[in-house]
């Protein structure tokens, strides 16, 4: 039994999608209910839905055997995984944005809202540059508009919000997309269905691209 | 003489006892240190170490001393070279380190060995073998992943990048990340033909003798097939020792290089989630550290068996716990529990049923002898 764990949302919906395509699918997983864990012996897949930032956890500690998680949580959590494919789905970037004419001052600490603190400081370590990290859950966009922060590092979709706050991306640190990631001891002793899973989504990735 | 019933042991404590006999069959001998290393070891290999917190204290004198966050360093610290001489050795000690999890220190059980002096082929076989016996030894199903750094680190070398790509790279190969290297490899004007070769080594996984088969080609130019070969005559010593359905070649096992060197391997087996073992070859650390002899080790991370088998878990705290009473004659109580422990069951006294103590049977001693009040098995 492959145990998958789904990011819940947006994503993980295309991503069961995929994996349906793929020929792993779980027809109870499309009924309208609040179960939890969906199975389907007979192709010996067990699915479940969890919260995005989270998929990582499960699958670095076992709980899942495989799971789709963001560049961006990989990131910033720096799981002991392996990362086994770009699905090329979820795409955006992790950018650094600043009201619009701001000017960096080098000679003062930027300071820098984030939710990604490891992101924001493995970027800013490389360039050398002394910030003051402020860790916020959500609303970055507020705090370079009151000045709370300097600059915000951020999840950058489509840049509306950020442009209908006055913002502007400044940098961008990497661009993001959904990852199908395993555990190091499954991708060992279930190597076979991992092994074919991956090939049959990367054959459905490359006809997207 | 005293006789331990295997059933009251934890799954780490039967390992440590099956492993150091293991060990010493075959000529290791046991590596007793102190708790306490000075600080300043640990200071100047700090790479070297899984976590680079520390615990530190003040010692009487006023040297900084760190509880020990790992073993290795300290054996080869307090060793000397001895010409032909190979030193063997193996451990069983607690080591102090940061949990990834809940970022709090944690005393982890660890056992391993380290084979120091002249390391050839037979010295890694038999290392490499005593890797897949510790894992046997555990459970039957397990898997030692080897890789060879000779030929990683020549591949990259050829790619000709910088000190962080080169970061990103070795990072990409930990993750069996393909379309990382591909991405950087593009971004960076990377020789085609070597990020073809990285490309096709982090991918192979599998039946050793296959994987071999199939890089052979890859392996051609000095460097890369020395190492080459040298992976096949210890991968081929241990097919003939029967390992071969349990060696799978995986160069996604690394090592930092500035400390290992040749082969590195990780042990896996069913039921935990992570690598259980982790060793290598780490010629570079002995010359950092002024040694001239080569080295080879690993450990085994004691503390991850105790979730094991956790569905075969002990259900009971004990098998029957006995009633009695203010009246109950000592004697017949003794005799009483005597008998039971007879048949093999684990008592426990109380005057009244305790809390939270499942047990399988529920007796009282009374007047007319013991009577049973409740089984639960």
């Amino acid at each position: 039994m492959l145990n998958v764990a789904l990011p819940k949302g947006r994503i993980g919906e295309k991503v069961y999608g995929m994996f349906e395509a793929a020929g792993l699918e779980c027809p109870s997983i499309r009924e309208n209910n609040r179960k939890l864990i969906f199975e389907n012996e007979a192709v010996g897949v067990r699915y479940f839905w969890v919260k995005p930032s989270d998929v990582a956890i499960y699958v670095e500690r076992g709980a899942a055997d495989i799971g789709v998680a963001g560049k961006d949580i990989l990131l910033e959590y720096e799981p002991d995984i392996y990362e086994l494919l770009d699905l090329n789905i979820g795409k955006c970037r992790m950018a650094v944005a600043a009201r619009e004419g701001f000017r960096d001052n080098a000679q003062k600490t930027l300071k820098v809202a984030t939710k990604f603190t490891n992101i924001a400081q493995t970027y800013y370590t490389a360039l050398g540059r002394d910030i003051d990290i402020i860790r916020l859950n959500g609303s970055i966009e507020l705090a370079p508009i009151l000045g709370l922060s300097d600059v915000i590092v951020d999840i950058v979709e489509t840049g509306t919000t950020l442009r209908e706050n006055h913002l502007q991306v400044m940098e961008t640190i990497v661009p993001i997309s959904a990852r199908l990631i395993a555990n190091k001891a499954a991708f060992k002793f279930k190597n076979d269905a991992i092994v074919s899973i991956v090939n049959k989504l990367s054959q459905t990735v490359e006809v997207s691209k | 003489m005293m006789m331990i019933n295997d059933a009251v042991l934890m799954n780490e404590e039967k390992a440590a006892f099956g492993l150091r006999a293991l060990y010493q069959s075959y000529g290791y001998t046991p590596y007793k240190m102190s708790k306490f290393e000075e600080y300043e070891l640990y200071v100047r290999n700090k790479d070297f170490l899984v976590s680079d917190h520390v615990i530190t204290f003040t010692d009487t004198n006023g040297r900084l001393m760190a509880l020990k966050p790992d073993v290795t360093l300290s054996i080869i610290k307090n060793g000397k070279d001895s010409g032909d001489v190979t030193q063997k050795v193996y451990y069983n000690e607690n080591v102090y380190r940061v949990s990834k999890g809940s970022h709090a220190y944690k005393e982890i059980m660890q056992a391993g060995l380290e084979c120091i002096g002249q390391i050839d082929d037979y010295q890694i076989f038999e290392v490499l073998m005593l890797a897949c016996e510790s894992l046997k030894m555990i459970s039957d199903r397990f898997v030692l992943d080897i890789s060879h750094l000779g030929i990683v680190s020549a591949i990259i070398e050829r790619m000709q990048v910088t000190t962080a790509v080169r970061a990103e790279l070795v990072k990409c190969i930990g993750e069996k990340n393909i379309h990382g290297i591909a991405a950087l490899c593009a971004n960076n004007g990377i020789d085609a033909a070597a990020a073809d070769d990285l490309v096709a080594l982090i991918s192979a996984y599998g039946d050793s003798k296959a994987t071999l088969a199939a890089l052979c080609g890859r392996c051609v130019d000095t460097e890369t097939k020395a190492a080459y070969e040298q992976l096949c005559t210890v991968v081929g010593a241990l097919e003939r020792a029967g390992y071969g359905n349990a060696v799978r070649i995986d160069f996604s096992v690394t090592g930092d290089m500035r400390y290992y060197n040749g082969i590195v391997f990780r042990g896996f087996i069913d039921g935990v989630p992570t690598g259980i073992l982790s060793g290598g070859q780490y010629d570079n650390l002995m010359r950092k550290m002024g040694r001239k002899a080569g080295a080879i080790g690993f450990a085994v991370y004691l503390d991850l068996l105790e979730r094991m088998d956790i569905e075969n878990e002990n259900r009971y705290d004990v098998d029957v716990v006995l009633l009695y009473d203010a009246d109950t004659d000592i004697a017949d109580l003794q005799s009483a529990v005597s008998a039971l422990q007879a048949e093999g069951k684990s008592t426990m006294t109380q005057m009244q049923v305790p809390e939270k103590i499942r047990c399988k049977e529920l007796l009282k001693l009374t007047k007319e002898g013991v009577q049973t009040i409740e089984t639960n098995a």
